[in-house]
């Protein structure tokens, strides 16, 4: 699974500190990430790592008392400078959440939603095209094709959790974000929403968090090991599953802690 | 699997767990019946007690429309009054004398003068003609023949005169008195005269104050509760705003009307008694109970939802406009119409601006001098004729119609309006 070509890197996280009030979430976090490489960042419950993902578009703005020091860049951009506007950020940084969460929209609305405020279709047509490739690209096309104006919210819980995919990927994001996507599905749907992310990450660079130390090793290429708000160590996956250089690493992995 | 143990001890415990739930059953069924039979109560007795002012007596006579009475260049002032009472006595020759004639003419309402006016410019072919037309008896005589007043006892206790009684069984032979149902509560306005008083000014009124109430309270109150909730950052001012709004609904409503008072009419010069000020006086009032629930129902929009618009890249207004509003829109219905319904039974602050009065012209306008329903039921209810009293429980039920018919609409919307997740 891992590439052999040096990859380009995406995603810089210099010294990220993240405070929430007088709480440190976050110290000095030092992270890249691959393009077009899926990136797990595991850990034990609280450790920080859904709170990293957050500051890579900027999510952590909206909570109140939250603070973000540190830098984080995007192809050599700081996307915490001033000039930067979170709502452009968020178009190019993708998003898919723990809990499906569907707009209580139709399907087809749920898609072209993202299309539709950032002007990125002229016409119906082109609407239209964006919806059913981004519906097809997440692989849910042939299960609502004909019923593209049913509830988003009728569907399983599977077959929501891949509409918003689509919905996140229709607005041709650069980075897509997992935060957990398969904790609320079972493992029919987890295993197609894995083949999924190894057919997208040949045109999206993707950072999933996840609690499945097996989900880790099956589809990413790169593993960052988060503890009590730092990382203790991260490179390839093959590496930190087969030979962990840390020991709390190695104990994490191994079912010890965590 | 083990038995069971099933010891005395532990079954006696058992019946006794089983008594205290039954025994709380019976104690919430009671509670519910009671509740119940009360509200019976009351509804029926309103309804039964407002029946009689639904219907109203009419004496049919034959009236010879001749220029002896009226004007036929000026018909609307004609003496309609005099021709009404000439038909009737005509119907008793042996009525002599200024007293009896005055007696007999008392029978019947002064709004019969305007039963015969009516027919005659809605009908001008009948002038000079002679035609039979019902009109309106008096609201004594009316309530004795609904068996209100009764005729069994001593004359000098009752306000019907034995000679009127006398009269009446005449008329009554002679098949001339029929029982409608009284359009003239729904279609007049106020009156000294019960038989003629209507709700109509009252119904209008309350209905231009609503208007004005909803135009200024529900954008104050809904743009106040987006920006506190989505918007406003969470420091120790909002707090403060926060606290007042809550208190600001305890306010007791009399006060509005003294702020009404002081600030619309005394300051600003607004009209008194108008339902341009009634309208803004209950507008304060019900802006808190507009903005409480509103808040709520944007508090109960699970988060999920906005992360999901913010992470395809929504900004905060679109998030709010797009997403969060129109699932919010059941909630804020509900608690604006409850708001309006509240404020419709009103009557403490319009005492402090006038609109307490006795008005008897439909408002045309929300600056024409008004009332609403409840205070019109508070005159009714003070005033000294018989016959008011079922109006003022015509006018009870009426209110409450109204009040139903507005939770009933917030019911639709909020039905029709409301979305699954």
């Amino acid at each position: 699974m891992n590439d052999t070509t040096d990859p380009k890197i995406k995603i810089e996280a210099r010294g990220v500190d993240v405070f929430y009030g007088e709480a440190q979430a976050l110290h000095g976090i030092d992270l890249d990430v691959n393009a077009n490489q899926v990136t797990a960042l595991i850990g034990p419950s609280g450790c920080g790592k859904s709170t990293f993902l957050r500051c890579i578009n900027r999510m952590n703005d909206v909570i109140d008392g939250c603070r973000v020091n540190g830098n984080i860049a995007i192809d050599g951009q700081d996307i915490y400078s001033s000039d930067i506007d979170v709502v452009e950020l968020r178009a190019r940084v993708g998003m898919v959440f723990q809990k499906p969460n569907p707009f209580p929209k139709s399907i087809y609305d749920n898609v072209a939603y993202g299309p539709r405020i950032h002007g990125l279709s002229q016409s119906r047509e082109q609407l239209d095209h964006i919806v059913e490739s981004s519906l097809k690209r997440a692989g849910l096309w042939a299960e609502v094709s004909d019923r593209l104006s049913a509830s988003g919210t009728s569907l399983s819980g599977g077959q929501q959790q891949r509409l918003c995919i689509a919905r996140a990927i229709a607005v041709s994001p650069d980075v897509v974000l997992m935060d957990e996507p398969c904790s609320a599905l079972d493992p029919i749907a987890t295993a197609v929403i894995e083949e999924l992310m190894e057919e997208l990450r040949k045109d999206y660079t993707i950072v999933i968090v996840t609690h499945s130390m097996q989900q880790a090793a099956r589809i990413s290429q790169r593993t960052a090991y988060f503890h009590l708000g730092n990382v203790v160590e991260h490179g390839a996956t093959q590496q930190i599953f087969t030979n962990p250089k840390n020991q709390q690493t190695e104990a994490y992995i191994s079912g010890k802690i965590g | 699997m083990t038995e069971f143990s099933q010891t005395d001890a532990r079954k006696a415990q058992l019946a006794k767990r089983y008594r205290a739930e039954t025994r709380f059953k019976a104690f919430g069924i009671g509670a519910i019946c009671t509740a119940g039979l009360i509200l019976l109560f009351l509804m029926g007795s309103i309804l039964i007690s407002s029946l009689p002012a639904f219907t109203q007596h009419y004496v049919t006579l034959d009236i010879e429309i001749s220029e002896r009475h009226i004007d036929t260049q000026n018909l609307a002032d004609s003496d309609w009054r005099g021709l009404a009472r000439a038909s009737l006595r005509a119907q008793f020759p042996d009525v002599q004398g200024r007293r009896d004639k005055r007696a007999l003419g008392k029978l019947l309402s002064l709004g019969a003068s305007d039963d015969v006016r009516d027919y005659v410019l809605a009908n001008p072919s009948s002038l000079g003609t002679s035609v039979r037309l019902p009109v309106t008896f008096s609201d004594d005589i009316d309530l004795l023949l609904k068996g209100v007043i009764d005729r069994e006892l001593p004359e000098n206790e009752r306000v019907v005169s034995n000679q009127d009684l006398a009269w009446l069984d005449q008329l009554v032979a002679e098949g001339r008195i029929s029982r409608k149902f009284a359009t003239k509560i729904f279609t007049n306005g106020d009156s000294r005269e019960p038989e003629l008083a209507g709700l109509r000014g009252a119904l209008v009124g309350t209905l231009w104050t609503l208007l004005v109430t909803l135009l200024a309270s529900f954008p104050l109150g809904v743009m106040a509760a987006i920006y506190l909730e989505e918007i406003a950052p969470k420091n120790r001012l909002t707090r403060i705003i926060e606290v007042n709004i809550n208190n600001l609904a305890a306010v007791p409503s009399i006060v509005f009307g003294l702020l009404g008072l002081a600030v619309f009419i005394n300051f600003f010069g607004m009209p008194r008694s108008a339902p341009l000020v009634g309208g803004l006086v209950l507008a304060l009032m019900t802006l808190p109970r507009i903005i409480i629930p509103t808040r709520a129902a944007f508090a109960a929009i699970p988060p999920s939802i906005r992360e999901a618009a913010m992470g395809v890249g929504a900004s905060r207004l679109q998030v709010i406009m797009h997403h969060v509003l129109p699932l919010a829109m059941p909630g804020i219905l509900t608690g604006t119409i409850i708001g309006l319904a509240q404020a419709a039974g009103e009557t403490a602050p319009l005492l402090m601006i006038g609109m307490m009065a006795f008005i008897v012209d439909v408002p045309t306008d929300v600056t024409a001098k008004a009332t609403v329903l409840p205070a019109q039921i508070y005159m009714w209810a003070n005033n000294p004729e018989r016959a008011f009293m079922a109006r003022t429980s015509a006018g009870i039920v009426v209110l409450l119609s109204l009040l139903l018919l507005v939770n009933a609409t917030a019911i639709y919307f909020r039905k029709r309006f409301e979305k699954r997740w």
